[in-house]
């Protein structure tokens, strides 16, 4: 376990390439997944209030 | 340019079937993405040069196909909603952009993490190197510019002419390295003469790719139906204030 | 109909018209955009001796000596076609070795009218190595020298 941290002595390169990598693309689906509930709930609020049906 | 087809340019219609693409999509990223990490992680051998940083490539290398692919929908999009004024090419193209960002983002930083022990820099102003930072900037731009203006329409309309005019640059990252002498390496997987990659690592590094194309797909169609609501939102919202 | 002809129209002379300034803009760039020049091209256009420009090429085999307090390295830089002499103090990348390709910083010295190869020698104050496109695991080298299907490659 400790051999494959390691990385053969590279483990400084690896590590935080993988950890930025996962940590931009995470960040990506949380912002779009919340963005996209965000919306929705607005819309409905505002569909509900008047009875409008969106969406063509 | 093709227009879109018909069934898919009614937002309801493209609606319902993104809602059925969209399990499969995420499903298919996870699985992909995660037998790529294990692979290319703990079974793909280290290079006879670069010993374990090797293993940056197989995010390195998918999220720079990625950010060119990700440009390259968008500009497509883009020419078709100037042309043919489809609300749907629109909000797929503004939905585009912040994953190629991502994507762009994540080949910088991993690449520059393993220039330092390869290259022994960093950063160098070569004509990839650059040419993707200004890849970067155009995603950037194209995001200001579609949400600068009250009216959006018209921050559409100059997002959108931006996307085109940018694609100039997707042959200049391509070819750059092929056509000046650049610190970073030619292709080794897209060439003419075949892979100049071992198998034991451009099977790891093509499902790592394709984990990456999924990803896009999932987060494309959930960005969509996000941009789409925000703009029936807006509609309303104005449609109310006019009324009032 | 004609409106949308006409506004594809448009967009496509725009985006040649653009396409066409950035290739000429490029080429026009040339040397800028160039990173590094080879030994080949410096007989050809000689550089000022104060010019600071990247010298690209391949590490000569046997070439590599370390002068007596170890941190300064003198190596020959080659394309094949000609060779320059390098002197480099400092620490040298992991992938420095014989037979690599590498990208050289720093300014030629001696030599008359600045730039004779012969007798100039690159004073070089940054040396980056150059990662070349072919990735493997380290028994299929191996295996590949045994066997002597090692290609030596053209130099660039």
């Amino acid at each position: 376990m400790a051999e494959f941290l390691d990385m053969g002595g590279h483990a400084a390169t690896v590590w935080p390439a993988y950890g930025a990598a996962a940590a931009i693309l995470i960040g990506l689906v949380v912002a779009s997944v919340r963005q996209a509930s965000r919306g929705r709930a607005e819309l409905e609020r505002l569909e509900g209030g008047t009875g409008e049906r969106g969406g063509r | 340019m093709p227009s879109f087809p018909h069934s898919l340019a009614s937002p309801a219609r493209f609606r319902r079937l993104s809602r059925r693409v969209l399990p499969w999509a995420s499903a298919l990223a996870a699985g992909l993405l995660g037998v790529g990490l294990v692979w290319a992680l703990g079974f793909a051998p280290p290079d006879y040069q670069q010993g374990d940083t090797v293993r940056v490539m197989y995010i390195h290398v998918p999220a720079a196909w990625m950010a060119m692919l990700c440009y390259a929908v968008m500009a497509a999009l883009s020419a078709s909603f100037l042309v043919w004024k489809h609300q749907l090419a629109d909000l797929a193209a503004r939905a585009s952009a912040p994953i190629g960002a991502c994507f762009t983002a994540v080949a910088l930083i991993t690449g520059s993490l393993w220039g330092k022990p390869t290259w022994g820099a960093y950063w160098v102003w070569d004509a990839r190197l650059t040419s993707v930072l200004a890849l970067f900037f155009l995603y950037l731009g194209h995001m200001a510019l579609a949400g600068a203006f009250d009216d959006r329409e018209r921050g559409g309309r100059a997002a959108a002419i931006l996307a085109v005019v940018g694609a100039v640059n997707l042959p200049i990252v391509k070819f750059s390295v092929d056509w000046w002498n650049t610190l970073h390496q030619p292709a080794s997987v897209l060439r003419l003469d075949g892979p100049a990659i071992h198998g034991s690592m451009l099977w790891p590094l093509l499902t790592m790719a394709a984990g990456f194309a999924a990803f896009y797909v999932a987060v494309l169609l959930v960005r969509i139906d996000g941009e789409s609501a925000a703009r029936r939102v807006e509609v309303l919202t104005r449609r109310r204030a006019a009324g009032a | 109909m004609t409106r949308k002809r006409r506004r594809m129209a448009f967009l496509a002379a725009g985006l040649a018209c653009f396409a066409l300034a950035a290739a000429l803009v490029l080429a026009a760039l040339e040397d800028k955009v160039t990173f590094f020049y080879s030994p080949s091209d410096l007989a050809v256009e000689p550089v000022g001796p104060d010019a600071r420009i990247r010298l690209g090429g391949l590490v000569v085999e046997g070439s590599v000596a370390r002068t007596g307090d170890g941190l300064t390295t003198t190596f020959e830089l080659t394309d094949g076609a000609a060779s320059v002499p390098v002197s480099y103090t400092g620490v040298l990348p992991d992938l420095f070795r014989e037979g690599q390709g590498i990208v050289a910083a720093g300014r030629l010295v001696g030599g008359a009218a600045g730039a004779r190869v012969p007798d100039a020698v690159f004073m070089a104050d940054e040396v980056l190595a150059k990662h070349d496109e072919t990735y493997m695991p380290p028994e299929v080298a191996e295996a590949l020298v045994e066997a002597g299907y090692w290609r030596e490659d053209p130099p660039r």
